[in-house]
């Protein structure tokens, strides 16, 4: 990668789904730059490929035209399994629904991760507490799931998002599940994740006030991709 | 964290767990069971001993060959000892006390089977007093029989009323002998039906042959058959093994059905452990599809499912295979009449062992494949 080159490029991205014998285009010719450390919001109406630009940058889905360029690796070239290890060391998902496995504590759940490296189970239990400082749920390590708010669960999750020190972070609608004040508290540490230690985060929402939080927000309409246009006070509440 | 992840997972439905779990031991229980009772069906087979052989009248068992045959066999190469019998048919006051009794040449009959272990004590007398009869340690305890006691049977094929005094209880030597058989002295009977039938008198039921090795059998049985050919009682003779089988192939059909279900109890609890297996893994799909998300590979998630597969598999087989010792001895208690030997072999727990891996196995092949296949963003339900 170039000094100074953004950290995803994606240049003529298309993709298109088929439902029977139809095949419904969902983005089209996308080019997009997002360097380090940046914020990025991605706003759009309900169906208008956001989740799937989303999916195709976390390499989950398979593009079917266009290159995608991250930290210098071409993920569209790679294979399902490489792109399970790429994922495992350069991707942290945060989701809407927090997606926490049920059978495990809050320590555990961020532990996961960890389990794809090379890391000794005492060196993992030390930066997955770590990371649930990170998130002030230090006190509720040994908690499951169902045992903590949504607030909490979603927080849990950003721990085990970060606990790998990912290159990216990719966030589904991460507030789209969770009370105002539970959001807000997410959000802020989103914003702290992004401005105190530099993590490149990508979010996917609807919340135009989740969107304020970020440093850039784009807008995605139709698979094409433009500047999001202004958003007011008003949509903020 | 995987084996934590497979324990946590296999109860998280407690009550489909445990019900297959439940279902699975009942299943291995059953099989194990079932083939016990086939191997039992085999017993008399199974102990039979190569150096001897049966001969018989060839139309059938129910006619009798003449005494004098006795001598003529014994002069027939490859012949060591000669000894005969009948089967006498008597009940034990009721007619529903069924064991085998037979009337038979004592000390030549006893010789040619030393897995009857008897005390020289009990032999002596028993050869001494020919009104006398020797069983087996288990009919013994069955009846409640001491030695000294007079114990009356009933004939069928010998009708009247017969007194024999027990002079010894012999017991196997290994579990594969049948302890519940009846010994009486076959001259006892002849001398009787000289007095009361005579033309019955001088007839036996078989000859049984001792041989001086067991690769002799085939020559020496054609040899007796030849001696005897066109006489008024042409004989049959084979292996004691072939005369033991000709009686289960009496019951083929019925073995082949108890085999069958067997194998059929196996295939149910194989489509039970599959359904909770495909249920658990459908309503976690979720869940696989972070696993795959945060980089976790195929090997990864089959060694999930499979372990959980296995342990609800594995924990029912277990408690089936368990159960099974019990369940057979009271089984044995139940139907030791008909079963003299039910043992659960080796064999039996092997093939219970290799049927709940193949049903935990089998049953996760399907949930498995789905899983690995499935895109994950289908799995995780994002596509907009």
């Amino acid at each position: 990668m170039e000094e100074n080159s953004p950290l995803v490029q994606i240049k003529d991205l298309n993709k298109s789904y088929r439902r029977g014998n139809q095949i419904i285009p969902v983005l089209d010719n996308i080019a997009l730059d997002i360097n380090e450390g940046d914020f990025l919001a991605l706003m759009g109406p309900s169906g208008s490929g956001k989740s799937t630009l989303l999916n195709l940058i976390a390499g989950l889905d398979q593009v079917d035209g266009g290159t995608i360029e991250i930290g210098g690796v071409e993920i569209t070239s790679l294979s399902e399994s490489e792109l399970a290890e790429w994922r495992a060391s350069n991707v942290g998902f945060i989701f809407q629904f927090y997606n926490l496995i049920p059978v495990l504590t809050a320590l555990e759940n961020v532990e996961l991760p960890l389990l794809l490296t090379g890391l000794s189970r005492k060196e993992r239990r030390e930066h997955s507490a770590l990371a649930l400082e990170l998130v002030s749920l230090e006190d509720r390590m040994d908690h499951y799931p169902r045992q903590l708010s949504g607030g909490q669960q979603q927080r849990v999750a950003i721990a085990r998002a970060v606990v790998t020190d990912p290159t990216i972070l990719v966030a589904d609608e991460p507030t789209g599940d969770l009370d105002r004040t539970s959001a807000e508290e997410v959000l802020q540490l989103m914003d702290r994740l992004s401005d105190d230690l530099g993590k490149t985060i990508i979010m996917v929402t609807h919340d135009p006030r989740a969107a304020k939080k970020a440093h850039t927000m784009r807008y995605l309409d139709k698979g094409e991709l433009t500047d999001a246009p202004e958003i007011s006070f008003t949509e903020c509440l | 964290m995987l084996l934590k992840l497979v324990l946590r997972n296999a109860f998280r439905h407690r009550l489909r767990s445990l019900l297959t779990v439940l279902g699975m031991c009942v299943a291995i229980l059953a099989f194990a069971l079932l083939r016990t009772v086939v191997s039992a069906w085999y017993a008399g087979v199974e102990a039979s001993s190569a150096n001897r052989l049966i001969t018989r009248n060839s139309i059938s068992l129910v006619f009798p060959l003449p005494l004098s045959y006795r001598e003529k066999i014994r002069q027939i190469d490859g012949v060591k000892n000669v000894s005969y019998g009948n089967w006498f048919g008597g009940y034990y006051i009721d007619r529903k006390n069924f064991f085998a009794n037979f009337a038979v040449e004592t000390e030549s009959y006893l010789s040619l089977y030393p897995e009857y272990l008897l005390p020289d004590n009990q032999k002596t007398s028993f050869y001494r007093d020919r009104k006398s009869c020797v069983v087996g340690r288990k009919l013994a305890r069955r009846f409640g029989w001491k030695i000294g006691d007079t114990i009356t049977l009933t004939g069928t094929i010998f009708p009247g009323k017969w007194d024999f005094v027990l002079r010894g209880i012999y017991r196997g030597r290994d579990d594969t002998i049948d302890e519940n058989q009846f010994f009486l002295h076959w001259d006892y009977i002849n001398e009787t039906l000289k007095k009361t039938v005579p033309r019955r008198a001088d007839q036996v039921g078989f000859y049984v042959i001792g041989i001086a090795a067991p690769e002799l059998a085939a020559k020496t049985a054609e040899a007796i058959d030849r001696t005897f050919e066109n006489s008024r009682a042409e004989t049959l003779t084979e292996t004691e093994k072939a005369f033991q089988l000709s009686f289960v192939s009496m019951s083929e059909a019925i073995i082949t059905a108890i085999r069958l279900v067997s194998f059929v109890v196996i295939v149910i609890i194989l489509v039970v452990v599959a359904n909770t297996m495909v249920m658990s893994v459908r309503e976690r799909a979720g869940e696989y599809a972070v696993f795959k998300t945060l980089g976790f590979g195929s090997l990864f998630l089959a060694g999930l499912i499979l372990g959980e597969s296995l342990l609800i598999s594995g924990l029912g087989g277990a408690a089936g295979i368990a159960l099974t010792f019990p369940a057979a001895k009271t089984f044995a208690a139940a139907v030791g009449n008909w079963f003299p030997v039910f043992k659960v072999e080796a064999l039996t727990i092997y093939l219970a062992v290799a049927g709940a891996l193949v049903v935990s196995i089998v049953a996760a092949v399907i949930p498995i494949w789905r899983v690995v296949t499935v895109r994950v963003v289908e799995g995780l339900g994002r596509i907009e």
